[in-house]
């Protein structure tokens, strides 16, 4: 097997961990993090298709490969607006929930 | 016999078994930290597959800046995690999911298997804008971001300011215009106060070769940008400097530079080279380097930025 396919495999793994996390986890942050998995493991089978496509005396296709640099990047920008909009969901409400029951029971802040 | 099989086999099982570790702990800090040990497991696995300049980016950006972002968002929210009781998913739900992503993840192994023989590639045409409009460049990374892809490049920066735009807004009213809240705790502490003098000098020398050598070797604009963020960052936890007031112009005019100077000469290729981001033949090197250092200035600005947050209210100095 060779190290790129290995890598895929994994790669696939991870959307498949990603994914279980993403829809598990009741916690915004942890969802985040399992987002970013999901992304990881997509860069990863993308840059499998990178070192497949190697052509034209290059040991692989530079194409794919700066398409995942950017999509590094804006992961990083999306990943930061998540977090500032989970922060301000604590300062505004005082508790960090997605769950819509949540907001009707009584909660830490509303015992002050 | 080489042992590159084996230290294959067991980096893909270390990056699978890191990242099921961040899903399954019960600690929030924990899966954090797990995260970004995972980012830098996950460099490795792209200096296996011949992609250095990912593996470097991966390395600054996924790893580590993220790191800063998410350790700091931990941190403040791992405190209260006690107060809000959340509601648990049941047995069910967990089974179906498991099922759904082991089935998800079956079908993109299986789709790895079964690609096809001869693989569709860009490369020739990659290589020809290499040797082409993006004469000069050495690195054919660095020919297709800011030669072929050109116009991805650049709205993938106005996307960064975009981030920085939606972070600020997230901040109350009336702290409008006062700096983030400062990185670091309260009082000098004399480690961390050490490790910036030490290591930010060295750092930004080495962020500053890492955007040079990007033209002909692994390196470039985002990488040597976010290395140099990085060391910003360094020295605004240990408090050497503060966060910027957001309406700061030269912060403004820094986020800025890069995706305008690009929009600028790509549009004047429009009367000098015939094409919109084309670039003069025989003059092309300059004026990518041109370009990229301005893309470096806004990518070590925007991105501590995004990592600092929203303007915080009180503490205005």
């Amino acid at each position: 097997m060779t190290p790129s396919t290995l890598a895929g495999l994994a790669g696939a793994a991870l959307v498949g961990l990603g994914l279980y996390g993403l829809v598990l986890h009741p916690h915004p942050l942890r969802k985040l993090l399992a987002f970013n998995l999901i992304g990881s493991g997509v860069f990863l089978v993308f840059g499998i298709v990178a070192r497949r496509g190697a052509a034209a005396g290059l040991s692989f296709d530079p194409v794919p490969q700066a398409m995942v640099i950017t999509g590094i990047v804006v992961a990083f920008a999306a990943s930061a607006l998540a977090v500032a909009l989970i922060l301000r969901l604590y300062s505004e409400s005082g508790r960090v929930t997605l769950d819509p029951d949540a907001w009707t029971r009584p909660g830490p802040e509303d015992a002050k | 016999m080489s042992l590159l099989p084996f230290l294959d086999i067991g980096l893909a099982f270390l990056v699978v078994t890191v990242a099921c570790s961040t899903i399954i702990t019960r600690d929030l800090f924990a899966a954090v930290v797990g995260y970004v040990a995972y980012g830098l497991l996950l460099a490795f696995v792209w200096i296996r597959l011949h992609a250095p300049d990912v593996a470097l980016t991966e390395a600054a950006v996924g790893g580590g800046v993220t790191g800063v972002l998410l350790i700091t968002a931990g941190k403040r929210l791992a405190a209260i995690k006690k107060a809000a009781p959340e509601a648990h998913p049941t047995t069910t739900l967990k089974l179906l999911t498991g099922a759904l992503a082991a089935l998800l993840a079956c079908a993109l192994a299986a789709a790895i298997l079964m690609l096809p023989d001869v693989p569709p590639s860009l490369a020739p045409e990659a290589a020809a804008a290499a040797s082409g409009p993006g004469a000069g460049l050495g690195n054919p990374i660095t020919a297709v971001l800011i030669s072929y892809r050109s116009f991805d490049t650049m709205l993938e920066k106005v996307v960064l300011i975009l981030a920085v735009v939606g972070v600020w807004s997230v901040g109350a009213d009336k702290a409008w215009g006062n700096p983030p809240a400062p990185l670091g705790r309260p009082g000098p502490y004399p480690a961390m106060v050490f490790l910036a003098q030490v290591l930010v000098p060295i750092g930004a020398l080495i962020g500053i070769h890492v955007f040079w050598v990007g033209a002909d070797a692994p390196g470039g604009a985002f990488q040597g940008g976010a290395l140099l963020a990085a060391m910003w960052m360094v020295a605004m936890m240990a408090r050497l400097g503060e966060p910027p007031r957001i309406d700061a112009r030269w912060l403004r005019l820094a986020l800025i530079a890069g995706p305008a100077v690009f929009l600028i000469i790509g549009l004047a290729g429009i009367s000098i080279a015939g094409s919109f981001f084309a670039y003069p033949p025989g003059f092309a090197k300059p004026i990518i380097l041109f370009i990229e250092t301005f893309m470096v200035l806004s990518i070590a600005v925007a991105l501590p930025m995004l990592v600092a947050g929203p303007p915080s209210e009180g503490n205005r100095p």
